[in-house]
């Protein structure tokens, strides 16, 4: 087995290293190399993944020793089971098609082999993380996903936005791993060990406030690494990166890292019960919060962005409830329409040379044929229309959420649906139909783009449709919820006679209301271009200002620390603790210059000084005696 | 091993440098240049070989040699590594050597500099190899007094003009200037030799053995009222040059205002002079001294971290960030010193290498862009990136590992370094700890951002060239090593544990 897991991480790492010292040399070719090493790793994972559907078969061991200080030990533990093979996968298949979209859409950009260089080095960071066998091994490629998309939001290193963006996506995300460290670091102290196997072993006896401060510290960096409240606020920002990087690591697999690892760690979730609460709240709450935001955006990527933070909620709601296998699917149906919508959006960018803003777009579909249909397979999936891949897996999500007494999480997700299917189709109506409301200069250059960015498109396209086998409720469960069990055990859903039918009846009811919205508000009657988002009353000006939360974190954050700093710079380090140093050398150049004036060079008066201190000094023995 | 001094030629081989240069180099700058590569380059081959010569299976002091000098006084030059001092050899080698390639372009008097600058080294390789108590501090004062004339004739004033509300009173001191920083920085440091010296003095009378050998002290057993104050007096001398809180300002000061290689020089290794004097004499000689007094140490160190960061924050100019941002990250030497866990102790070792390496990059750093744009003031510049590449990714290296991202040297240190305040006996000591990374993300991210990102400011910085000839050798030999040490830290870690092994032993608290 080891033989099939090795070469997942090490055919990308490879292709990095060579990126990195030949890059230069290679130039326009760097695709050669980067494009091969992850298809080579996604065959060798679909190989791994099959042994492991097949014959069941899973792997847990250490690669190497990696730190070794008296009893802190860190070896380099792989696993591969049923979980780490579905996001492998994942990973690799999806990294793969985004790049070879890339070849497209990068085309002719200065910094071509950097960006493949980057691509790769993320590629193998992920693989790394979904293969990690322990938290210290989970944590060091947590930060190294992290590393990736920072350099890749700031790619564009010149324009300020991005540089800005970076910077902010790094900053924020350190919020949530300070809590992800410490998260590791009491469970190091409380077990003794961070191995995942000894680690879920031992969990049940763990007391409820450790497990509890365990799985919030952790979940803290799920928050931060997922972009849920309150920590989302670098996941808009970061579209400020190529289309295909928001594609591949801030739409389909890195922001998922959270959820996985929730999943992953469920042991300790439920050993606390308050933090499983907690988990499905902060999803649900998100997933409506980033939901109405995303109603009234007018950026394509940004509409996006909120989407998949919105997303990435449900999937925290399925985990919350309980529901480890539908929040998993999700994240697999998820990687597979937000992945398109993003390549999809990417090649309508790339048509209109670089315009982004659905207030200038419109009727796009006649000449962008291949593009307009996928992205509508891509809308309809995320809108949770049957059959295809988003329907089943929300559904199933919502379906836990209700069989699990969370009718709280259940109604708001139901709401964050409607939500959900009215912006993307808000999108798709002011983007690809009505009339043309392109200047003049994007209308001439519009085109559809080249087959090596509509073939994946196509992929992704069909993933979208039929992605929804796996999720087929069956006698005991969606066959993937079978595959997952042995990592993920799933309760049997305790739904009544018929209940399911029913929840799936609403939900598509739901679904089709938000689309019928959407038409008649910006297809029917269309809005004049000129009023299209133009905010009309209070709520919108809220949601248009995305609830003016990075305003209130910059009053609440930002300045008191910069004044924390300005105060220990400059009044405490120059004035007191300067001060009193300058002041001491100072005091003692007021002395020297008075004590100077004694020394005057006049032996009378060194004489009589000496007589007078003799004259003392015998009075004193004198005294004494 | 008696047959071949290694040690010692390592240890004499940049003073015998110094003496070539000033008798047969004079007024040829290419010869001084050439006679100071060679010496270091020999100096880092040996401390190599003594590197991967070293037995961590046995551990202890290994290379060890001894000549008398004065047997009346029980004074001999007796050298020896262990764990930790190997460790440290191998920064000074690599932080000297890359510095002589750093101060490539000084022209005025480059005869007397290199001559100082190599002086300087032996001081500080003497300090680390030698187990002689009484040699340590001829050493000591060797590697802290050419520091004075090297910062006052070779340094640059700052550009930035003291800002806030007491801006007014500090103008009046020269604040800013070389020649105040030198002044500044001699007068602390011999103020801490003072301490350390009575703390030497102490030891060897308390002794009673009549010998400076450390190996002869550490037989001794003095008693605990001694081991209390004399642990204080050796705390403040060592803590002065290790930068600890609130005798800190000379450093700032003196990096801001040294040449590049000395910069490097004394961020990179004269800081870890004053760590590796408390824990190799203070801690290793004092066990009851030290559990007295760690519970200061750590506090201290907890508030170097988080103040260090904090300030570094604030500042604009360039070489004042790298500065308090060592202020900042000595204060994770000595926590990790200060947690007397394992764990922690190997981070402390650790941090005293990776720090030293990242800072001496950063310093290389600063040196090649005020060259290239005549500014160190941060806001001043912006878009670097796109012009010089090559400097942009090792800042970002540096950078990276300084924020304790994994994969870099600086990971390593840091995580041990909270695992072992995780198991001291004060928990609250992980939480600053874990907040100056936070810190430093911020700091070193803003600086990266506005010096190597953004727009490039055509008019004012037209012409600026990548890193050429020579200046590569710093920025690829420091930052190769970062990732080196951070992918493989057993390489480092292996030697440094069978040290602090042996000296948790001693201190008796090993489980």
């Amino acid at each position: 087995m080891v033989h099939l897991i090795w070469p997942i991480p090490a055919l990308p790492l490879a292709g990095t290293l060579i990126l990195v010292f030949f890059g230069r040399r290679l130039g326009a070719r760097a695709h050669w190399v980067a494009v091969p090493s992850v298809g080579l790793a996604f065959v060798v994972a679909l190989a791994a993944f099959l042994r492991v559907w097949r014959d069941g078969e899973t792997f847990t061991g250490p690669l190497l020793d990696w730190i070794i200080a008296g009893d802190f030990r860190a070896p380099v533990t792989v696993q591969l089971d049923q979980l780490s093979a579905v996001m492998l996968l994942v990973v690799t298949g999806v990294g793969f098609l985004i790049h070879v979209y890339s070849i497209g859409y990068m085309h002719g950009d200065p910094g071509y082999p950097r960006f493949f260089a980057y691509l790769t080095l993320f590629v193998f960071s992920m693989v790394m993380l979904v293969l990690a066998g322990n938290f210290l091994l989970l944590y060091v490629f947590w930060e190294a996903v992290g590393l990736c998309s920072y350099l890749l939001i700031g790619f564009w290193y010149t324009r300020p936005a991005a540089a800005d963006a970076g910077k902010k996506a790094f900053i924020v995300n350190r919020v949530g791993d300070f809590g992800f460290a410490l998260g590791v670091m009491l469970l190091w102290v409380s077990l003794g060990t961070l191995e995942y196997d000894e680690v879920f072993a031992q969990a049940w006896a763990l007391p409820t406030g450790t497990a509890t401060a365990i799985a919030l510290l952790l979940f803290a960096g799920a928050c931060g690494k997922s972009a849920q409240l309150p920590l989302h606020t670098w996941l808009p920002d970061a579209m400020e990166g190529p289309t295909p990087v928001s594609a591949l690591i801030h739409a389909a697999t890195m922001v998922t890292a959270g959820v996985y690892m929730v999943a992953r760690a469920h042991v300790l979730f439920e050993r606390s019960g308050v933090a499983l609460e907690v988990v499905a709240w902060v999803g649900i709450l998100t997933a409506l919060f980033a939901a109405s935001i995303g109603l009234v955006q007018n950026d394509i990527k940004r509409i996006l962005a909120y989407s998949t933070i919105s997303q990435l909620g449900y999937m925290f709601a399925g985990v919350g409830v309980g529901a480890y296998a539908a929040g998993i699917y999700h994240l697999v149906t998820h990687a597979f329409f937000k992945a398109l919508l993003f390549l999809a959006a990417g090649s309508i960018i790339h048509a209109l040379g670089g315009e982004q803003d659905i207030r200038r777009m419109g009727g796009l579909a006649r000449r962008l044929p291949v593009t307009t249909l996928t992205f509508l397979v891509a809308a309809v999936a995320i809108a949770g229309i049957p059959p295809f891949a988003g329907f089943f897996s929300k559904d199933e999500i919502l379906a836990a959420a209700w069989a699990s007494g969370h009718l709280g999480v259940y109604a708001l997700g139901l709401l964050g649906a409607a939500f959900t299917a009215f912006y993307i189709f808000r999108l798709v109506f002011l983007a690809f139909f009505g009339p043309s409301r392109l200047d003049a200069e994007a209308a001439r250059h519009l085109h559809e783009s080249p087959p090596v960015m509509t073939i994946p498109l196509g992929f992704l396209a069909v993933l979208s449709a039929i992605g929804g086998v796996w999720g087929l409720p069956g006698e005991h469960g969606t066959p993937i919820a079978r595959f997952l069990d042995p990592v993920l055990p799933h309760g049997e859903a305790a739904l009544g006679p018929g209940t399911g039918p029913l929840l799936m009846a609403v939900a598509v009811a739901t679904a089709l209301g938000g689309i019928l919205a959407a038409w008649r508000m910006y297809l029917r009657r269309p809005v004049p271009a000129e009023r299209l988002g133009v905010p009309s009353n209070r709520l919108h000006v809220l949601l248009l200002g995305k609830y003016y939360v990075d305003e209130l974190y910059d009053a609440l954050f930002v300045r008191p620390l910069v004044a924390v700093s300005e105060w220990c710079a400059r009044v405490f380090d120059l004035g007191v603790i300067d001060g009193l140093v300058n002041g001491a050398a100072d005091l003692v150049g007021r002395w020297s210059s008075v004590l100077r004036r004694v020394q005057t060079g006049l032996v009378m008066n060194y004489a009589l000084s000496m007589l007078v201190g003799a004259v003392i000094l015998l009075g004193l023995l004198v005294r004494w005696r | 091993m008696e047959a071949f001094p290694i040690l010692t030629l390592v240890t004499v081989a940049p003073l015998v440098g110094a003496g070539l240069i000033m008798f047969t180099a004079r007024r040829r700058p290419g010869l001084v240049r050439g006679i100071a590569t060679a010496v270091t380059g020999f100096s880092l081959l040996g401390s190599l070989w003594i590197f991967f010569a070293y037995d961590s299976s046995i551990g202890g002091y290994q290379f060890y040699a001894k000549y008398p000098l004065v047997p009346a006084l029980g004074i001999s030059f007796e050298v020896g590594v262990d764990g930790i001092s190997l460790l440290l050899v191998l920064l000074t080698a690599l932080i000297i050597f890359t510095g002589v390639f750093a101060s490539w372009t000084i022209h005025v008097r480059n005869q007397e500099f290199y001559a100082l600058l190599l002086t300087l080294v032996t001081g500080v390789f003497g300090v680390f190899v030698t187990l002689d108590l009484f040699v340590f501090f001829l050493f000591y004062e060797l590697a802290v007094l050419p520091m004075y004339l090297l910062i006052g004739i070779w340094g640059t004033s700052a550009q930035v003009r003291p800002r806030g509300i007491f801006a007014w009173a500090i103008r009046e001191t020269g604040l800013g200037s070389k020649e105040y920083a030198a002044m500044k920085l001699t007068l602390y440091l011999l103020l801490g030799s003072a301490f350390i010296l009575v703390g030497i003095l102490a030891l060897y009378f308390a002794g009673g053995a009549g010998s400076f050998s450390l190996l002869d002290l550490e037989e001794a057993g003095f008693d605990p009222g001694l081991q209390r104050w004399v642990f204080l007096a050796l705390y403040v001398g060592f803590g002065t040059l290790a930068g600890i809180w609130p005798l800190h300002t000379w450093s700032p000061d003196g990096h801001a205002s040294a040449p590049t290689a000395v910069s490097m020089l004394h961020a990179g290794v004269l800081m870890k002079l004053g760590a590796y004097g408390i824990v190799r004499i203070a801690m290793g000689l004092l066990p009851e001294g030290t559990l007295d007094w760690v519970w200061l140490v750590g506090t201290i160190a907890c508030i170097n971290i988080v103040y260090g960061a904090f300030s570094a924050m604030a500042q604009t100019d360039l070489k004042y960030v790298v500065a308090y941002s060592s202020v900042s990250h000595m204060g994770i030497v000595l926590l990790g010193a200060a947690t007397l866990t394992e764990a922690g102790l190997n981070g402390s070792v650790f941090q005293m290498f990776a720090h030293g390496i990242m800072t001496g990059l950063f310093f290389a750093i600063v040196g090649l862009v005020y060259e290239k744009s005549h500014t160190r003031e941060i806001l001043r510049m912006g878009g670097f990136g796109r012009r010089m590449p090559g400097v942009a990714a090792a800042f970002t290296i540096g950078g990276l590992s300084s924020l304790g991202l994994p994969g870099l040297s600086g990971f390593i240190a840091e995580i041990l370094t909270f695992f072992g305040a995780w198991q001291s006996s004060y928990h609250w000591w992980l939480f600053p700890a874990v907040a100056g990374t936070f810190l430093t993300a911020i700091y070193i991210l803003r600086v990266a951002k506005q010096i190597f990102w953004g727009p490039l400011d055509e008019g004012e910085h037209s012409h600026l060239p990548d890193a050429e000839g020579p200046e590569w050798v710093s920025l690829v030999v420091l930052s190769g090593v970062l990732i080196l040490f951070g992918v493989l830290p057993a390489l480092a870690i292996a030697p440094v544990d069978s040290a602090t092994v042996a000296l948790l032993d001693r201190l008796g608290v090993l489980p």
